[in-house]
């Protein structure tokens, strides 16, 4: 199903998010998305369709709006809401402090730079 | 979290880069990012407001709050993000999304505004929030022994002071190394 023609170029952000504000899953900023494969392109639309093809290589959150020109708080609810229909796939959010596994990894990323 | 299984798994990590108004955090953020800093918008309704609660903004007024950020792929697997903060204090609802999860904080701190430090580092200590001290050494601005700087700072004898330069890539590197030691410090 198509959306109709006359759609407009900018819609409200509580629009796009039929009305919905809050996520299930909180999403961090740094939270990466990452869809495996263009074949449910075809079939979106609109705000979906444009973060499917951004998510085409793991993306955070914040570069998904960014990316896209849309508020953050519109892309988590599209983000979860894509999650839930398996769409995307999330990776890696930390509710809290990183452990030390993960500090050590980054420090040894930091110092090869 | 990993729904997949499947899939290569990706690791992300966060440094906050604080500061007061125009102390060089985007200039920070740019000098060792891999893309230009991009901006990511948040839209809050009024100070309390939970800023998706996205159903209140079509009557009530809004801010948009524009975070600054770069990025570092430090592995194949691993991306390394820096979230500049807004510099003004109106956006404080924003700072508990930003430092939940983070490694660390680097505070830009500017010798001739100092006292532009001391909410962020309230808000720092309140959230256990590893960071540090990072002077960033404006052309003209006096040096002052790093013991006068603690003292007018009232900075824990812990948290490490620092100097740099926000332009330079190896600096902002390395005021990044010494957070995540810093960090690693304080971790069990
Ligand atoms: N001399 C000198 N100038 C700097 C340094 N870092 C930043 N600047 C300059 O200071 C000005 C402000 O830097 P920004 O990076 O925009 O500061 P900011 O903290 O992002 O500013 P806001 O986002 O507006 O709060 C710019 O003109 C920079 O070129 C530094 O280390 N030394
Ligand atoms: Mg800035």
């Amino acid at each position: 199903m198509s959306a109709p023609g006359s759609r407009p170029a900018r819609v409200r952000p509580y629009a796009i998010t039929g009305g919905r504000t809050r996520t299930r899953v909180a999403l961090a900023l740094e939270t990466l998305v990452h869809t495996d494969g263009a074949a449910e392109l075809r079939t979106l639309s609109g705000e979906r369709r444009t973060i499917c093809e951004l998510c085409l290589r793991p993306i955070s959150v914040a570069e998904v709006s960014a990316r896209a020109a849309l508020p953050l708080g519109v892309v988590r609810v599209l983000l979860d809401d894509m999650a839930g229909a398996g769409l995307v796939v999330l990776h890696g959010a930390t509710a809290d402090r990183p452990d030390r596994a993960l500090l050590e990894r980054v420090l040894d990323g930091l110092q090869r730079l | 979290m990993d729904s997949s299984g499947s899939e290569s798994a990706s690791a992300s990590a966060k440094i906050v880069v604080a500061g007061g108004f125009g102390v060089g955090k985007t200039t920070f953020v740019g000098a060792v990012s891999e893309i230009d800093p991009l901006v990511t918008e948040a839209v809050m309704t009024d100070a309390s407001a939970p800023h998706d609660d996205l159903s209140l903004a079509g009557d009530k007024a809004t801010t948009t709050v524009a975070m600054d950020f770069g990025r570092i792929s430090l592995t194949s697997d691993l991306v390394l993000y820096l979230f500049g903060t807004p510099g003004q204090e109106r956006f404080w609802f924003m700072w508990d999304d930003l430092v939940r999860g983070a490694i660390g904080a680097v505070l830009l701190a500017d010798t001739r505004r100092l006292d532009a430090c001391f909410a962020p580092m309230d808000f720092f200590e309140d959230r256990g929030l590893p960071y540090l001290v990072a002077l960033n050494a404006f052309d003209g601005a006096r040096r002052f022994d790093d013991a006068d700087i603690r003292d007018a700072m009232e900075l824990p004898d812990a948290t490490p002071l620092l100097t740099c330069d926000a332009r330079r890539r190896g600096s902002a590197k390395a005021m990044l190394v010494s957070l995540v030691e810093h960090a690693l410090a304080l971790t069990p």
